[in-house]
């Protein structure tokens, strides 16, 4: 039998038949494929409908609709029945959660230091930016250095603000700041240590990486505020701030060791051996070609410990540090603004707040892991 | 013969053969559109494969061929014109797709063995679990094929363990241990070494000599020369080109073949 | 001088360039600085302490804690000691996590199998929840949970009342006491033999099944059985639905066990799958009229009914038309035969002994509830922050884990012709769990070490017991936090000795 065909005439592409696409298709296929999936879907739905106005009525003020009611109004509004959230309150005790107890006429000093962070870490955190060595130089000695003169005073003519007034967001974004900051080098020298040669230096490693992974960080933090002072001279006295500072930056190295140990594993053999074949001595092979690529390959892990970092912070409330959830649950007695739905603004503040930070940290970590994949498989 | 256009003419050829009978069609595909969304990726596929037949699909990437051979195991849904395999309408009916699905051996290009179980286990998984066969059985056919494919004193190793032309080999004597009545291989030399090439393909060439049916999406055209009884050519989702190999090679007609075949014979 | 030492061996290299020498000498450095900063820290601390006139030692364990806490699972008052201070907040401690990880499992596992749904919205719910829980401060959900949610409730008068003798107020929870007999230990033991011989039988059947390519005779006569009965069972339970919705129905007299027998018998036809859908229409319509009731209760009645019997048709006819229950006889896998052994068994030995099992119910008095079991808030907004917060991590692990098994893998399963049910069973689900266990252990001890924020809402669990209080009133701060932290340490070594343990085990073997 002749099985020669050759075709003559191409045929063209034909749109997919209509009960392949729209949105009814659509719906077939991802609501209600089987009969479990469409009883979920109008389960889904209906707990849609219940759940949604009150949420939208409690959330949105009077002038999308809702019921809550809107920075400027009065706590009468609020104690009102039937009240949604309280911005009000939000906005009328905002300066109180950003700065704390610090004195309102030199909050230009910590809104500097806002200022300049942001400025420092947008170009850091964009892959083309340029002049990164400097920037990075910048942000992580300068920086610090200026910022506690700023915050601190008592220099230049500034009036000294001592930390029992910082608060707020302030106190949370420092606290996460430095944590960042004293980690970074800490844990990389842990992770360096945890993958030498040496027996002395790789058990003590180790076990201070074990052990601070070990144990809860609200134990830490009362290790740190009891013990410290009793570790040091006699006489000298350790701020209660930097106390909670050493506390965290010490537990987030632990961490933060065993995510660049991660990188330092994930690297082929042939680097360790390309570099030690070009001569290069210890320090400079992992400085110069080792841990640029480790840290590369680690900064989504990195970025990650940094948002359990941050939302760490939060327990520095506990030790009685006034940051962000600290000056929400305080506020939260302030009878001026006394209202059923008082507390539930105020934890729903302090939670965007936090949900932003550590979204947007988490989309960038999402950012660099893809950017880095695409930049493997070129 | 060769100025039909469409595939109405296509099914010309097949409706020229009807009088053999049923039985000895293996597949039969009629009208076939698939889409991906609003991507049209099989336009109107006619193809009919009689028992026994060994055909060589081939086309650069992206022309739909390795999507044609999954649709007839169902990997892929197709949503316009029919398949028959083996007498089975494939439709959304969960129990026929079982039941082509058991007729019907598949080889990977990235061979898809088990890794968390032996060689043998993954042998003998289907057989014991699909067919019921008791498990002493499904062993002895099981070290039956895998010396067939001359790799019995593997049996007891992991995947992980072996090199990629045997791990293939194992992928095709796992899908002959359910004694199905046509293979399918998709691309299944592209993903080895070179050296690697040749163990497989002896496996696939002795396989043809048993009288398997077979359906090969490759491009390994001394193969295809050697064993198929057809090439079928495609390009952008739809047959251009069909011959027996030696037609199909000394005298390929389309533009598009041609074009493909100096390319790929350099 | 150059040529001599060329011929007297390898060029001689400073002994500060000898890569061992020098490693000696770093460490001999690195050590030394360690142990000078540690004396330098014990020598402080002597002196402070001399200052303070403070003794060291543990001999304060055995004096009286002279405080009270106000949950405890083992006996405690002022006049017990320090240690069983400790063992209340380790217990505490314990109790929490071990809820807590049961339940985080269980949410986590739905929502990470949910995230994968093809279902659109299942999906997104999943995500959405994922994405807020993860990225809000655990102690912030906790207050939210305390402070806001379980405080806010009403006092005790007007406290809620929920299905089954429930209530609900600001002291908590208060649940029906279960008030077993001593035959109730039976019942108990039967339950326990009943779940283990099912588990048993299951393995059992299941290699036999793989040796000889059937289930031994007794199992699959025993299942049809099993599998009539719950028929039977679902179909007086649709039956009986039926009468709540549709009060006439209800009226009619047997009509719950003459339906069952009915649909028993049908399953033994062809048309079983009419059986099967029908009961899932009934079922359907009456959990979505009362879910509707529930939810809207300010719609009039009629339009619930009626809602919510379009939707249940809508079901009920779904599972009739896609009809895709493949009929594989003897080869299908016996899930009726344990099942009905699981509740049947216990259930006997509960009517054979007569043993009963009353439920207390609290009764609300002049200020209290009289009997029933009170949860105490701290705890219940504990275990819902925990459990909550930690959910959203094992969903991802559980996401990532499934991820982890190739498409490939499936497609070389389907393609061999397993079913879906043995394509997960054999070749998704071992896969998968290999990559899920071992986040999965660190998520439960993650769990265990978040309990500790118990201590800002005061649930009494061993931060509070021991580092709070007891600290606080004995001063031995280094003994009190060496004690703790000896705790957590032995639970995070002996977690990560378990995934070595488990790694090793399941690695895969690679060339």
């Amino acid at each position: 039998m002749s099985v020669s065909f050759v075709r003559r005439e191409m045929i063209a592409p034909q749109p997919a038949p209509s009960n392949n696409t729209g949105p009814i298709a659509w719906a077939r296929r991802s609501l209600f494929a089987t009969p479990g999936d469409a009883l979920l879907s109008v389960l889904a739905i209906i707990l849609l409908i219940w759940a949604i106005p009150p949420i939208y009525n409690f959330v949105m003020p009077t002038f999308f609709g809702g019921h809550a009611v809107a920075p400027g109004g009065t706590v009468e509004d609020c104690r009102a029945l039937g009240a949604g959230a309280c911005w009000a309150y939000i906005s009328a005790r905002m300066s109180f959660f950003i700065y704390g107890f610090y004195p309102p006429a030199e909050y230009w000093r910590p809104n500097l230091v806002f200022l300049f962070g942001a400025l420092l870490i947008a170009p850091l955190l964009i892959p083309r930016a340029p002049f990164k060595r400097i920037n990075a130089i910048l942000f992580f000695v300068a920086y610090p250095v200026v910022c506690f003169f700023l915050l601190n005073g008592g220099v230049f003519g500034m009036r000294a603000v001592p930390t029992e007034q910082w608060g707020g967001l302030l106190v949370t974004l420092v606290i996460s700041m430095v944590g960042i900051i004293c980690s970074i080098p800490l844990g990389i020298l842990l992770a360096l240590g945890r993958q030498s040669k040496l027996p002395i230096i790789k058990t003590l490693c180790v076990m201070f990486i074990e052990l601070w992974r070990a144990v809860p960080l609200i134990t830490v933090l009362f290790m740190a505020s009891i013990m410290l002072p009793l570790f040091m001279p006699q006489g000298t006295s350790v701020d209660k701030l930097l106390r909670a500072l050493v506390g965290v930056t010490l537990f987030s190295s632990a961490y933060l060791a065993e995510v660049v140990r991660g990188g330092l594993q994930a690297l082929p053999r042939g680097q360790y051996e390309a570099a030690s074949s070009l001569g290069l001595s210890y320090w400079k092979s992992m400085g110069l070609i080792i841990l640029p690529q480790a840290i590369k390959h680690v900064i989504p892990g990195i970025v990650n410990s940094f948002i359990a970092l941050f939302k760490d912070t939060s327990l520095v409330s506990i030790v009685g540090i006034f940051d962000l959830l600290n000056t929400v649950q305080a506020a939260s007695s302030d009878i001026d603004w006394s209202s059923p739905t008082q507390a539930i603004t105020g934890y729903l503040f302090a939670g965007i707040v936090f949900w932003i930070f550590c979204f947007a940290m988490s989309r960038y970590s999402i950012f660099m892991e893809r950017r880095l994949d695409t930049g493997h498989k070129r | 013969m060769s100025d039909m256009t469409s595939g109405a003419a296509a099914r010309a050829i097949n409706t020229a053969n009807m009088t053999v009978s049923q039985t000895d069609v293996a597949i039969d595909v009629i009208g076939m559109h698939k889409w991906y969304g609003d991507f049209h990726v099989l336009r109107d596929i006619d193809l009919r494969v009689m028992r026994g037949e060994r055909i060589v699909i081939a086309g650069p990437s992206g022309s739909g061929k390795s999507t044609l051979i999954r649709c007839i195991n169902r990997l892929e849904e197709h949503q316009q014109g029919r398949i028959i395999v083996n007498g089975t309408e494939l439709t959304a009916d969960l129990k026929r797709i079982d039941e082509v699905r058991r007729e019907v051996g598949m080889v990977f290009q990235h061979f898809n063995l088990f890794p968390h179980l032996t060689i043998l286990q993954n042998l003998t998984l289907a057989p014991i679990w699909v067919r019921g066969i008791p498990k002493a059985e499904a062993e002895t056919t099981a070290m039956h094929y895998l010396e067939r494919v001359k790799i019995p004193e593997q049996a007891n190793k992991f995947p992980g363990q072996l090199s990629g032309g045997q791990q293939q080999r194992v992928a095709i004597a796992r899908s002959l241990c359910m004694q199905p009545k046509i293979m399918l291989f998709d691309e299944p030399t592209s993903a080895l070494d070179p050296e690697m090439v040749k163990e497989v393909l002896e496996v696939m060439i002795n396989l043809a000599e048993d009288g398997m049916t077979m359906l090969c999406v490759t491009h390994e055209m001394g193969f295809a020369r050697q064993v198929a009884n057809r090439v079928i050519f495609m390009d952008q989702g739809q047959i251009i080109e069909q011959n027996d190999p030696d037609a199909f090679f000394s005298n390929p007609e389309h533009e598009r073949t041609k074009l493909f075949l100096s390319q790929i014979l350099h | 001088m150059a040529v001599q030492d060329n011929l007297a061996g390898p060029p001689r290299t400073a002994f500060y360039n000898d890569p061992v020498i020098r490693g000696i000498l770093y460490q001999v450095l690195v050590g030394a600085a360690v142990v000078a900063f540690f004396t330098w820290i014990i020598l402080n601390t002597a002196a402070n302490l001399a200052a303070q006139n403070k003794s060291t030692g543990f001999d304060f364990l055995f004096q009286t804690s002279g405080f009270g806490i106000s949950f405890s699972l083992i006996p405690f008052d002022r006049s017990s000691y320090y240690w069983e201070a400790f063992l209340v907040g380790l217990l505490n401690t314990l109790l929490v996590a071990a809820i807590g990880i049961v339940f985080a499992s269980m949410l986590g596992f739905a929502i990470g199998v949910a995230r994968l749904s093809s279902n659109w919205l299942i999906a997104r719910f999943a995500t959405v929840y994922i994405e807020i829980i993860r990225n809000v401060p655990l102690l912030l959900q906790l207050f939210f949970w305390y402070f806001a949610v379980l405080k806010a409730m009403p006092a005790v008068r007007e406290s809620f009342e929920l299905p089954l003798g429930i209530f609900v107020n600001q002291r908590g929870i208060v649940v029906p006491r279960p008030m077993p007999d001593a035959e109730i230990t039976w019942v108990v033991v039967a339950a326990a033999v009943a779940l283990v011989g099912a588990i048993a039988l299951v393995r059992w059947a299941t290699s036999i099944r793989a040796r000889t390519g059937h289930y031994p005779q007794g199992v699959a006569i025993g299942s049809r059985i099993a599998g009539l009965v719950v028929t039977f069972v679902l179909g007086y339970l649709a039956f009986t639905l039926l009468g709540s919705v549709i009060p006439a129905l209800g009226n009619v007299p047997y009509l719950p066990l003459l339906g069952g027998l009915g649909l028993a018998g049908l399953s033994l036809t062809a048309y079983g799958f009419y059986g099967r859908a029908f009961i899932g229409f009934a079922i359907a319509w009456a959990v979505v009229r009362f879910l509707l009731g529930g939810m809207f209760g300010s719609l009039p009645e009629l339009l619930i009914v009626a809602i919510s019997l379009a939707l249940a048709l809508v079901y009920g006819w779904t599972m009739l038309s896609v009809e895709r229950r493949p009929t594989a006889g003897d080869n299908k896998f016996p899930l009726a035969l344990p099942l009905l052994i699981i509740v049947a068994v216990p259930a006997l030995v509960y009517w054979a002994t007569d043993a009963s099992l009353a439920f207390e119910i609290p009764l609300l008095e002049r200020f209290n509830f009289r009997g029933g079991m009170q949860l105490v808030p701290e705890m219940v907004a504990l275990v819902i922050g925990l459990t909550i917060y930690t959910a959203a991590f094992i969903a991802e692990n559980v996401r990532s884990g499934i991820q982890a098994v190739s498409k490939g893998q499936t497609e070389a399963a389907a393609s061999l012709g397993l079913r879906e049910g043995d394509r997960l069973r054999l070749v998704v689900i071992p896969q998968a769990m290999r990559v899920i266990i071992p986040p999965l252990t660190s998520q439960y001890l993650n769990l265990t070490k978040n309990s500790s924020l118990g201590a800002a809402i005061g649930y009494p669990e061993l931060v509070n017991v021991f580092m709070g209080t007891t600290l606080n009133q004995t001063g031995k701060a280094i003994e009190v936090i060496a004690i703790t932290m000896a705790v957590y340490l032995t639970l995070s070594l002996s977690t990560s000795a378990f995934m070595n343990w488990y790694n090793a085990r399941v690695a895969l073997v690679e060339r």
